[in-house]
């Protein structure tokens, strides 16, 4: 048992904890309202390999561990979490899926230029009718031989419009129900491709989401990834990986409240003391550490289990479920402890709020979480 | 032994610093019972180099060459003349290139060094001088081992002392060398107050809003005849020149009294400007750190309590 | 043209300063390290003229124990190209330039560059030691660096304005504020090449220290601080004319 970073997962949080607080910070309320993607700083976040950080080098990536990954997105949530989902994405879910479930002649074509950050990718799995429940995919991957054609629409699409390569689950043969999903590497400029408008989100609204369409869209064989039926598969082996990203992200967003509400706490006075001598608010504090120090431990938990090239889609759910739920908590306390300063934008805390809530839904709700964790109890007891 | 001090002058004028380094040497002279030396360098009319008698020098060595734009070159010269009268202290001002030659004086006399001590030495002997570390956070007590003492110290730290005496100037012919770096172009700009020469400095940070209101803080700085300056996030901005930049990362200034407009107090500013004598904060925020910091706060907007303050100083002035 | 950088090692400048229960030393313990925030942007700058081919190496270097090998590598994955580490303990800033310039005797290079001060200690004063002790030019307050051919041309800081310097090589240049805008951020790839860069250790020879720390203290608190009614501006000019003295 050990629980110190090496040298070099320092460097690297601290390598992401100086792009968030230098760069990220600067206009990160502006791009909130504004719904602006974050073109410029995803540039940079490519510049800094942080896109395919978790790729073997000779596929251009970072070749760092999952133990660095969760901490640099624990520092870039703490300020804007529409970027460190951008990040996410890419990682866990694209690049992850590619790396190794994808072929030579598709990690040299597709992996490379994600890896660098030339492109961003997105993951095409949920639709108007099948969010959680992906065994019901209603797109259709018809098989024509040399090609696929793509028909559907999927929503909820990070990264929907400015991705340059999709990876999209569809059903080939229906009649064997999940068994019969594929995965397919989509590029973005394929004819017959359709991206709906920006969703006005509740929060990380500067991320990029969308609902895409398909309609009779051609993909060549060779860019189904593993076998045939293999989707289903795909997406619950890179979901697995891609919760420990989110629990991160909202490690990060718990832990970006918390340190605004002990700065604020120890400068505001109230009752001619800082509020932090008031135990009402001290003992918020220190549940709120509790609670993140747990959410932590659990992601890196799950992190670890990855490298170690061990199981840990149990310990992932466990790390998703319960760092979404922190970090619901304790930014809902961070805007009460910051009172009606928390309730405007200026102060952080209420954006933090409003992203938190998504952690709770995304890559696999809170409730489906619970399903991922009581099936594996109700195998191994 | 005897004190030397190295007097600096921009426009071929003393400026208060050099006659607040005279002050502080004379007064070391009578402590320690000895002379003290000014050295400077540079053209310079006969009646200015006298006003160094106001504060109590005796002998003025003036070499008319101006060496101090090299730092070899003037370091060597400093510390030439200091080995010749036996100089056991040496004091530079710090600036900017005060401070350049100082180490480099240090390591020639074989002196011990201590740049931007805190005022009068607790102990002359042996050397025990005041220093703030840590960017402010700390201050240090620190004992200089070498028998030769070179300071530096920061304007205002220690006040002037006026003790009229007529001076003897002696114009020195030394052999200078050559300088090793030379100078292509330089820009300095005239009329305005030093921020780091100043008395009183009126200093803007994001409340401010943007760069075109600078218009009334420069308003105030001209009825007080203070010195202009700004936060770390107003220079990164582009609302106002990077040197006007007071912090941790910018300039450390010591005025007598310090305006803090719009600056929240981040310990990054704090650590700029906590040798300032007075400070003064406006801030809407009742909250902000600065006011921590400052003697005199006053919450409000500053598009309406600048001009106030303006109009108040100028009512002042007008009076006495 | 080679550059080498000399690199402190200090407390994070946000951490919170603690001294020993005697006063007489500053308990590190739990001290974020980094590099001294100057240093970083000399870094930087040297990074910048490698990138666009005006320098080729860029060194640095750093008086301390084994704990400032991470600082070292930081720069190393920030882009630098060998690290040296003088060990010895750093006691001044006289022991820290003497031990400087026995390593920069063995290690040459064009242009050495220092940071304007420490963010610990504050003393401005290991550049021109460097420089006086290696006998070489010194330009301090540099907020610009250009290499061009064989030459480099600087800008520095001077009271109430600025200068344009040429100077013989090889010189130390003593950087402030300006010489790069951001420091350099480590990306993946740098962390992964600083694996294999060379860090070097040499062993020092004992140097005594010119000055001593007898104790610490924190600075005296402002008592609180008086508010004045924005509609009573009078009384505030009143207050620092009469009570202050200071209009």
């Amino acid at each position: 048992m050990n629980f110190e970073y090496t040298e070099e997962q320092l460097m690297i949080r601290q390598a992401a904890r100086d792009f968030a607080q230098r760069e990220l910070i600067k206009d990160v309320i502006e791009r909130d309202t504004h719904s602006i993607y974050p073109t410029e700083h995803v540039k940079v976040l490519a510049e800094l390999g942080f896109l395919g950080m978790l790729v073997d080098p000779k596929y251009d990536g970072g070749g760092m561990d999952t133990i660095s990954y969760v901490l640099a997105i624990e520092e870039i949530s703490k300020v804007d979490s529409s970027v460190s989902v951008i990040m996410s994405v890419n990682n866990s879910l694209v690049c992850y899926g590619l790396e190794n479930f994808g072929s030579e002649a598709q990690k040299e074509k597709y992996l490379k230029p994600l890896a660098r950050g030339d492109k961003t990718g997105a993951f095409l799995l949920s639709e108007p009718e099948a969010g959680s429940d992906a065994t019901s995919q209603r797109t259709t991957a018809e098989d024509k031989g040399d090609y696929y054609l793509l028909n559907g629409t999927k929503n909820w699409i990070t990264s929907g419009n400015t991705a340059g390569t999709y990876l999209v689950i569809a059903q080939t043969h229906p009649e064997k129900g999940h068994k019969g999903i594929n995965v397919l590497i989509v590029d973005r400029n394929t004819p017959g491709i359709t991206v709906g408008p920006h969703e006005d989100k509740m929060g990380m609204r500067s991320s990029d989401t969308h609902s895409v369409m398909f309609n009779d869209v051609k993909v060549p064989r060779e860019n189904r990834i593993g076998e045939d039926g293999f989707g289903f598969k795909f997406a619950m082996k890179t979901l697995e990986g891609g919760r420990i990203g989110i629990a991160a992200q909202a490690v990060g967003i718990a832990a970006g409240a918390f340190e605004r509400s002990v700065k604020y706490a120890k400068e505001r006075k109230a009752f001619g003391t800082e509020l932090m001598n008031h135990q009402s608010v001290a003992f918020k504090l220190a549940e709120m550490a509790v609670k993140i120090e747990n959410a932590r431990n659990l992601c890196l938990k799950a992190a670890w289990l990855k490298d170690q090239n061990k199981p840990y889609g149990y310990a992932s759910a466990m790390a998703k479920y319960y760092a979404a739920e922190a970090a619901m908590w304790v930014t809902t306390e961070a805007v009460q402890i910051h009172g009606g300063y928390g309730y405007v934008k200026e102060y952080h805390v209420e954006r933090l709020m409003r992203e938190a809530k998504l952690t709770q839904i995304y890559e696999g709700t809170s409730e489906i979480q619970k399903i991922v964790i009581s099936r594996q109890i109700n195998n191994d007891y | 032994m005897s004190i030397l001090v190295y007097a600096e002058h921009r426009n071929h004028k003393f400026n208060k610093a050099s006659y607040e380094l005279i002050s502080f040497g004379n007064k070391l002279a009578g402590d320690l019972n000895t002379n003290v030396f000014a050295f400077t360098t540079g053209t310079l009319a006969r009646e200015d180099l006298k006003t160094l008698g106001n504060y109590g020098c005796n002998t003025i060595l003036h070499f008319p060459q101006d060496v101090s734009d090299d730092e070899k070159q003037l370091s060597r010269i400093i510390s030439d003349i200091a080995s010749e009268r036996n100089a056991s202290i040496v004091l530079i001002p710090h600036s900017f290139r005060g401070r350049a030659a100082a180490p480099r004086v240090a390591i020639r006399l074989k002196a011990s060094l201590a740049q931007a001590i805190s005022g009068y030495p607790v102990s002359l002997k042996p050397m025990v001088v005041n220093k703030r570390a840590f960017s402010g956070k700390a201050l240090i007590e620190e004992t200089l081992v070498a028998d030769i003492s070179v300071l530096t110290l920061n304007a205002n730290t220690f006040g002037l002392i006026e003790n009229v005496v007529e001076p003897a100037i002696e114009v020195l012919s030394i052999d200078a060398g050559s300088a090793a770096t030379r100078v292509i172009q330089s820009e300095v700009q005239s009329g305005k107050v030093l921020l780091s020469e100043a008395d009183i400095v009126v200093s803007g940070g994001r409340g401010m809003r943007s760069a075109d209101n600078w218009q009334p803080l420069e308003e105030l700085a001209e009825v007080l005849g203070a010195a202009t300056a700004c936060s770390r996030p107003v220079s990164d901005e582009g609302w106002r020149p990077h040197h006007e930049h007071v912090g941790q990362t910018g300039k450390v200034v010591s005025p007598n009294l310090y305006f803090a407009l719009g600056i929240s107090g981040a310990i990054q500013h704090l650590a700029g400007i906590s040798a300032s004598k007075v400070i003064v904060a406006v801030n809407k925020d009742p909250d902000a750190p600065i006011f921590g910091a400052a003697d005199y706060g006053i919450i409000g907007d500053l598009q309406t309590v600048l001009p106030r303050l303006t109009e108040a100083f100028r009512k002042h002035k007008s009076q006495s | 043209m080679n550059i080498l950088v000399c690199i402190s090692n200090v407390p994070d400048t946000t951490t919170r300063i603690k001294f020993t229960a005697d006063n007489k030393s500053v308990d590190y313990t739990g001290v974020q390290w980094i590099i001294n925030p100057w240093d970083e942007l000399a870094l930087t700058r040297a990074i910048e003229l490698k990138e666009a081919g005006k320098a080729n190496k860029i060194m640095v270097i750093s008086v301390g124990n084994s704990t400032v090998e991470a600082t070292l590598r930081k720069a190393l994955a920030a882009g630098a190209d060998e690290a040296i580490r003088v060990d010895a303990e750093a006691l001044d800033s006289f022991s820290t330039a003497s031990h400087l310039a026995d390593a920069i005797k063995q290690y040459p290079a064009d242009i050495i560059l220092c940071g304007i001060e420490s963010s610990d200690y504050n003393g401005s004063s290991v550049g021109g030691m460097l420089a006086e002790m290696l006998d070489l030019p010194s330009v301090s307050s540099v907020s610009s660096l250009e290499i061009e051919g064989g030459s480099i041309k600087i800008t520095r800081e001077i009271e109430g304005g600025r200068q344009q310097l040429e100077t013989a090589l090889p010189a130390v240049l003593v950087v402030q504020k300006g010489i790069a805008i951001n420091p350099r951020i480590p990306s993946m790839r740098g962390i992964m090449t600083a694996r294999t860069k060379p860090l070097k250790v040499i062993t020092a020879s004992a140097v005594n220290a010119e000055s001593q720390i007898n104790s610490y203290d924190t600075p005296p608190q402002k008592s609180s601080c008086r508010m004045i009614d924005p509609e009573n501006l009078d009384e505030l000019v009143e207050l620092l004319h009469k009570e202050a003295r200071v209009i």
